[in-house]
């Protein structure tokens, strides 16, 4: 989830606000640094009510937005924040995380065996899952019947569509699709491979109507695009408002993500924030966070707590021959800023 | 500057104090305006961190960037860079665009509010801002909802037959215009104005009494009194335009960057390359401060001559 509304004057907010960090630490609270609205106000009360921690909660709207916060200050007052999987793997190279200890979550066990090692996270040291899902794109059934289980409906969309896609503002979701369409690797150095992906991109734009993040499922709805770069939950979203979508698992793969838990580094209330995750790692608790936000979570024995309409939503049941998921991967320096020049070329 | 004659013995009893009375403006001005552009101008001429951030070492990278293109690997021979050129020249042609339709509506609007009588034109000047009373989001949100291509204006105008299909005026330039000159268009309309309603009329009849035309009046003795209006208007549509975001982000799809968004990436985007956006936002200013001191400038010849 990435918003773009936020000016220069917001980050130098944010660079002036670090001289002036460095809240004392307190028996009984706990300092969350979190996406909007994504965790239910009610399950904090509850926390609250069970453990008598005070909680305070700040929000981000983009994964980078919390890395540029904690950067320039902010780090040291606040305990847990809740990245991206891509963002986890920066933030243990930045050296922002602390550390989990052997043994000191009690309900470690709860954890689907399939989140217990992770790529950004081997071994699981610094994070617990929150919630996770996919990002592929949907398609309005009233103005294409087609195929849809293709990429090529984004980079090159049948007559119908031309002109009414739109794209997520995400540089990782779209480099790792449109790498998908060429089928070469993520982060690839391949001089031949970069140039074939600046290229795709370049000729794809005329054919997109629009990059938007937080407006993707509107776009969708309203109408003003036939075909969206989405998550999967959003998605869903969209269908339950009245869009006539489905979403589509490509053949050339399928991009998934994971934002988690992490316990961020010189935490001023360590001892509750390992509380506060092992609070999210019982069933009932992950589980109203799953049907507030409905993508999915990775903890044991939630399936049943959801709601009807969650438990079957296509949108969180891939078809048996969908290709398994790919994380976004953390490029180098140098592919980086090679991502980052077609990046900019896309939006000249 | 000048102090007016009535407010000499006024002002000559509080100079004692004058220090302490502006010391709370020069903290303001110099903690939320001067600092953060020093911080700004410092980060321009430092190497960057990847990730966000900055090495404290000397570098020109950033001003290097932004002039030379040295191929998407970096390691071709510099020629001129082209793409953040485009990138300001868009941002600059919209925001004259803006200034010029707000000019060419407000101007008129000004002047008719202006001529009213003194009881009704309080209720016009009320009915300016109404509009504004709601956040610029809602309202470029709602802009969105108008135009979009089942929207109320297209379903309209062909439920009318003026147009069999529907125009597609979302996510283009177009749209863009009108955000912006909708959003900026009291900031012309007030100072006009107010520089309009102080103008005598009587002056209007002496040139016309002399033979003069009425464009000769509006061209010579109207438009000289009522320029530092005109200029003022132009002066808060013109800025603020150009740093706009929410207009293009939203009306015109963020496909192309302008030169706000182009900054934002630098700090949010995945590299945060802060240099550049420092560097960035220091050619702007320099740009915007070079335009108004132009303008000053050429207005003090024209008092003169």
């Amino acid at each position: 989830m990435i918003t773009k509304n936020r000016s220069v004057l917001a980050v130098l907010a944010i660079a002036v606000s670090g001289f002036t960090a460095g809240t004392a630490a307190a028996e009984g609270k706990l300092s969350i640094y979190h996406w909007f609205e994504y965790i239910p106000q009610e399950l904090l009360d509850a926390f609250s009510a069970e453990t008598g921690i005070e909680v305070t909660m700040d929000t981000y709207d983009s994964n980078e937005a919390m890395l540029a916060t904690l950067k320039a200050g902010k780090l040291g007052s606040y305990d847990v924040a809740v990245p991206g999987d891509y963002m986890v793997e920066i933030m243990i190279g930045e050296g922002m995380l602390d550390m989990i200890a052997e043994g000191e979550l009690a309900n470690v066990g709860n954890i689907e065996k399939q989140w217990l090692d992770v790529p950004f996270d081997p071994g699981r040291k610094h994070s617990i899952p929150y919630q996770w899902g996919s990002t592929s794109f949907s398609v309005n059934r009233d103005v294409y019947d087609g195929d849809i289980r293709t990429t090529s409906i984004i980079f090159d969309p049948p007559e119908e569509l031309k002109g009414r896609v739109n794209i997520l503002d995400a540089q990782g979701e779209v480099m790792l699709l449109a790498s998908m369409h060429l089928g070469i690797p993520q982060c690839s150095t391949d001089r031949d491979q970069l140039k074939a992906l600046d290229e795709l991109l370049q000729g794809a734009k005329q054919h997109w109507a629009s990059f938007n993040s937080d407006g993707a499922k509107d776009v969708l709805v309203s109408g003003d695009a036939a075909v969206g770069m989405i998550w999967n939950g959003f998605s869903a979203k969209a269908r339950a408002e009245g869009a006539n979508i489905e979403y589509s698992y490509p053949r050339e793969g399928l991009i998934v993500w994971m934002d988690n838990v992490v316990l961020l580094k010189d935490a001023p209330n360590r001892a509750n924030a390992i509380r506060f995750m092992d609070f999210l790692l019982e069933p009932e608790n992950i589980a109203a966070v799953t049907n507030f936000a409905q993508y999915s979570a990775g903890v044991m024995g939630v399936t049943d707590l959801l709601d009807d309409a969650l438990k079957s939503q296509p949108e969180s049941i891939p078809p048996a021959d969908a290709p398994a998921g790919t994380f976004v991967q953390v490029c180098d320096q140098a592919t980086q800023e090679v991502y980052d020049a077609i990046w900019t070329r896309l939006k000249k | 500057m000048a102090e007016p004659a009535t407010g000499l013995a006024i002002s000559a009893s509080f100079r004692p104090l004058r220090v302490w009375l502006l010391l709370p403006s020069w903290l303001v001005i110099g903690f939320f305006l001067l600092a953060p552009v020093l911080v700004m101008l410092v980060y321009s001429f430092l190497t960057k961190e990847f990730r966000g951030g900055v090495i404290w070492e000397f570098s020109l990278a950033a001003y290097d960037q932004f002039v030379f293109d040295r191929g998407l690997f970096g390691d071709e021979p510099p020629t001129i860079e082209w793409t953040y050129i485009t990138i300001f020249a868009r941002s600059i042609t919209q925001a004259a665009l803006a200034t010029v339709f707000c000019l060419v509506i407000g101007f008129p609007t000004a002047f008719f509010i202006a001529t009213r009588s003194p009881a009704t034109r309080s209720i016009w000047l009320f009915l300016v801002t109404v509009p504004y009373w709601v956040n610029l989001l809602i309202r470029t949100v709602s802009m969105k909802f108008l135009i979009r291509d089942n929207g109320p204006l297209n379903e309209l105008l062909l439920a009318l037959g003026v147009i069999s299909e529907p125009l597609a005026m979302i996510n283009t330039n177009f749209a863009v215009q009108l955000g912006l000159f909708y959003s900026y268009l009291p900031f012309m309309v007030l100072p006009v104005y107010a520089s309009v309603e102080r103008y005598d009329f009587s002056l209007s009849e002496a040139a016309a009494d002399l033979y003069a035309g009425r464009w000769t009046i509006l061209r010579r003795v109207l438009l000289p009194v009522v320029r530092p209006g005109i200029i003022a208007g132009c002066i808060l549509v013109f800025v603020p335009s150009l740093g706009a975001f929410l207009a293009p982000d939203l009306l015109g799809g963020a496909k192309n960057f302008m030169i706000g968004s182009l900054i934002e990436e630098q700090f949010k985007g995945n590299a945060g390359n802060w240099p550049f956006g420092a560097a960035a936002s220091m050619i702007l200013l320099t740009l915007v401060l070079l335009a108004l001191l132009l303008l000053v400038r050429q207005q003090r010849t024209t008092e003169a001559g």
